[in-house]
Order: structure tokens, then C-alpha cells, then sequence
């Protein structure tokens, strides 16, 4: 017995996925965390790309994956970059320390 | 067989997404990310999406991972502190109405998304390193090559930002 899952229990976990990266992007304190809940919600719309490309049976939705992946992983590299050079002026990893821009 | 992995790995990946969000310290924060990417890997699997598994553990699990995890022990990043001057009411009513929006959501896209034959393994064989390979040096020439274009500049940009300052 193969029973087959429903195409709308990917687009709800990919949802669930995303709106536990808002909530950590929102509410996390620690550069390093925020960042992370980027990736998280970048994977989880990766995982709707991949749903409706099989959906329509088409591959053009795991190129858009792909380069996705590039651009996170090109993101991610300058990030990290640049919370080292915070680190480093400034020895803090809390946000609410840097908001140098906001008066 | 299909539903069984996938309610398992599904669990997996909200479990540890969870753990993500509300763990204080980074480095458990980022082992749980880890878990998310391995196991929405094997959902891609399950959806037909080889090449994107298999990319899926070496540049996200494997890279970009790697480098979250050298960065917080370079800066040795402790705990996040108690978040002060926070009203208690965000923290009762937050789970409560996250569930909410959640179950909304599901319902909304139940609705709207069309009731096909559904997902099952190996009806769909477009995803090989083949076929992805093709698309990509053919329609999608132009956007690859641009791609190699912001990889470079992202590579300088991450060398300037977090080189030693030369007297």
C-alpha cells in the first residue's frame, strides 16, 4: 500500500517552516541566530519550489532551488563577514547594541 | 510507506526549526538547522528532486553550515541574556496565537491548492543531475553565468570586510 501525500502537507510544513523563521528573525537577539532564521526561511520556500515542480512536473522549479542555494551561500559568507567586523569594533553580539542609525 | 516518511522527516523538520528559535545558545541553534536541512533533504527526495538532495546536504548542511559554526566559536558567542523589559503578555499569548495563524493558514491553503493524485515516490523523474544540468546550460545559461558573477563578488566582498587592518 502506497498511499500517496497530499501536495498541500509540503506548502503547509513550508509554511510552518517560514513562520517559525519570522518568529525567530523577530524575536532573536543574537546576530548569529537572526542569521540563521534567514536560512530557515530561505529553505523553507526552497521546499515550495520543489513541491509545485513536482506538481506540474517540471524541472525548472530545482533550478530556482539551486540558485537559491547560491545566493544563500553567497549571503552567508558576506554576513558572516560582516558580524565579524561588528564583533570586532564593538565586542557585542546583541543587536539592540548596534542601532547606531536609528538617531 | 510515503506518508510514514514523510510525517516522520515533516516532524523532524518543525522540531528542530523549533529548537532553532527558542534554544539561547547559537552553536545548539545551529546543530538544529542542521537537522532541518537533512531531513527537508530527504523530503526532496521523497519529491523526485535528486541533484537538489544531494546539493541540499553539500552546500547547506556541509558549507554554509561549516562556516555558521566556525564563526560562533571564533567569536566564542555565549548565551543570549534574559530578554529584559520584554512584556510577559508576548510570552503567553505568542505559542497560542502562532498555533492560530498556523491552523488558518492550513486551512486556506488546503482549500486553494487543487486535490491531485498526490505525492508518491518515483512518479516524477525530472530531477536527476541530468536534466537539471541540461536546463541549467541551455535556458538558464545566462542567470548561471551572472550567478558566477555575484559568487566573485561575494568572495571579495568577504575578504574585504574581514581582513586585518594594515598599519
Amino acid at each position: 500500500m502506497t498511499t500517496a501525500v497530499p501536495l498541500a502537507w509540503y506548502l503547509i510544513l513550508s509554511a510552518i517552516l517560514f513562520g517559525l523563521g519570522v518568529a525567530g528573525f523577530v524575536f532573536r537577539r543574537n546576530i548569529i541566530t537572526v542569521f540563521m532564521s534567514i536560512e530557515l526561511m530561505l529553505n523553507a520556500v526552497n521546499l515550495s519550489f520543489v513541491a509545485f515542480s513536482y506538481q506540474l512536473r517540471q524541472t525548472d522549479g530545482h533550478i530556482y532551488t539551486f540558485f537559491v542555494m547560491v545566493v544563500a551561500a553567497a549571503e552567508a559568507a558576506v554576513g558572516l563577514a560582516i558580524i565579524l567586523t561588528v564583533f570586532k569594533n564593538r565586542a557585542t553580539l546583541e543587536i539592540d547594541e548596534v542601532s547606531d542609525l536609528k538617531n | 510507506m510515503d506518508i510514514f516518511l514523510f510525517i516522520l522527516f515533516a516532524s523532524i523538520a518543525v522540531f528542530c526549526a523549533v529548537n532553532v528559535v527558542v534554544q539561547t545558545h547559537p552553536i545548539t541553534s545551529a546543530l538544529s538547522l542542521v537537522g532541518v536541512m537533512g531531513a527537508l533533504a530527504v523530503l526532496y527526495l521523497l519529491l523526485g528532486a535528486e541533484f537538489i538532495a544531494a546539493a541540499q546536504i553539500v552546500v547547506y548542511a556541509g558549507a554554509i553550515m561549516v562556516l555558521f559554526v566556525f564563526v560562533i566559536m571564533l567569536l566564542n558567542a555565549g548565551g543570549e541574556a534574559k530578554s529584559a523589559g520584554r512584556s510577559q503578555m508576548v510570552r503567553w499569548l505568542g505559542i497560542p496565537l502562532f498555533t492560530i495563524f498556523i491552523g488558518l493558514l492550513s486551512y486556506i491553503v488546503q482549500r486553494a491548492v487543487p486535490a491531485g493524485p498526490g505525492v508518491s515516490f518515483g512518479q516524477f523523474t525530472g530531477g536527476t543531475p541530468r536534466d537539471v544540468g541540461r536546463l541549467l546550460f541551455t535556458q538558464y545559461l545566462l542567470p548561471f553565468e551572472a550567478t558566477s558573477v555575484l559568487v566573485l563578488i561575494a568572495i571579495l566582498g568577504a575578504v574585504v570586510l574581514a581582513r586585518k587592518e594594515i598599519e
